[in-house]
């Protein structure tokens, strides 16, 4: 099985133990993705990671753009703004950085 | 795609089977595809929304928390069979709090749950265009 | 002998069978699911007399899962893993009524 820093991927990159998640793991995906991760994207990493401590389950791409906008304002809590952080999709790259499995539903 | 009234009834208790948690997987799913949801919980199955379990000494995944994130998904129908809950010595107090914020009401919390009787369910699965039971 | 019983008693008869053939010096150990028989709900009383003989336990992890900790019928005794295992050795041969 494919590794990352350390840690065991799934054959979509997903870590299969989230607790093995840290930020090293992390950068490292983005950089495999070419993605530069900047306080945007922490901002959504974190909040997809407390949302998961929260609820047990990596939000729908339609869910998650709701609950940030609840939480960090409309400006954020769009698709727009997501896509650009994350081009392969808020959920299925967005949730894959913050070491959550893929979203339930997504394809 | 038109909208069809998809029901789904839950029939077994967390954890002793996988019936429980395939379900809440399937309506997770199925809530992408903006169907009309309900679930409904009989049976064994209203011990899935029981207040204050607690995973630690088994080792699974305590979905139960996910149950509170229905309301995002705009699953907002929960019937709760008033018999199975007296057969059990529960009541809806003993239930988690599940809400959802009703978009036509400026955003207000209000319960998911509803206590109905066996009658009054059978009310609503007649209206219902498929049922899935688990 | 330990009878242990993992089904709950609304969806199987496991419970009302083991109760059928134990002998008098046995003990109930409730698990899984068979915790479901410790609340206190409209089966207790099938175990009522039992358990005030101190003969009907339940896993504790099993218990706290279902949210039922608060709901235990009278005189049910918890135990941990390790009280499970205390309970095999003291009782010898065991029935798993799955």
């Amino acid at each position: 099985m494919a590794q990352i820093c350390g840690a065991e991927v799934d054959e979509e990159g997903f870590l299969v133990d989230l607790k093995d998640w840290n930020e090293d793991i992390c950068k490292q995906m983005a950089a495999d993705d070419e993605v530069e991760l900047t306080d945007e994207h922490w901002g959504v990493i974190n909040f997809l990671r407390e949302y998961f401590e929260e609820y047990q389950i990596a939000p729908a791409v339609r869910v998650l753009t709701k609950a940030i906008a609840k939480k960090m304002g409309k400006d954020k809590g769009n698709s727009k703004y997501l896509y650009s952080l994350f081009p392969y999709g808020p959920g299925k790259q967005g949730c894959r950085f913050a070491g959550l499995p893929k979203p339930t539903g997504c394809i | 795609m038109a909208t069809k009234k998809f029901m789904y009834l839950n029939r077994r208790s967390s954890f002793g089977t996988v019936y429980a948690i395939e379900s809440l997987e399937v309506v997770l799913i199925a809530a992408a595809f903006e169907q009309d949801v309900s679930l409904a919980f009989m049976d064994d199955g209203v011990y899935q929304i029981v207040e204050g379990q607690n995973t630690d000494g088994i080792g699974m995944k305590n979905f139960s928390k996910t149950f509170h994130a229905l309301g995002d998904y705009d699953i907002n129908k929960l019937y709760v069979s008033k018999e199975s809950l007296e057969e059990r010595g529960l009541s809806e107090s003993d239930l988690m709090p599940l809400v959802y914020e009703d978009e036509d009401d400026d955003w207000a919390e209000k319960s998911s749950i509803k206590v109905v009787t066996n009658d009054e369910l059978k009310a609503i699965m007649s209206e219902q265009d498929v049922c899935l039971s688990f | 002998m330990l009878h242990t019983v993992n089904k709950s008693s609304f969806e199987r008869n496991s419970l009302q069978s083991c109760l059928n053939t134990i002998d008098d010096t046995s003990v109930i150990l409730l698990i899984e699911d068979g915790v479901i028989s410790a609340a206190n709900n409209s089966k207790s009383s099938m175990i009522a007399d039992l358990a005030a003989a101190g003969r009907v336990f339940a896993l504790q992890g099993d218990v706290e899962a279902r949210g039922i900790s608060s709901k235990l019928a009278d005189n049910i005794k918890l135990v941990d893993y390790a009280g499970f295992v205390d309970l095999v050795v003291e009782h010898g041969t065991a029935v798993s009524w799955v």
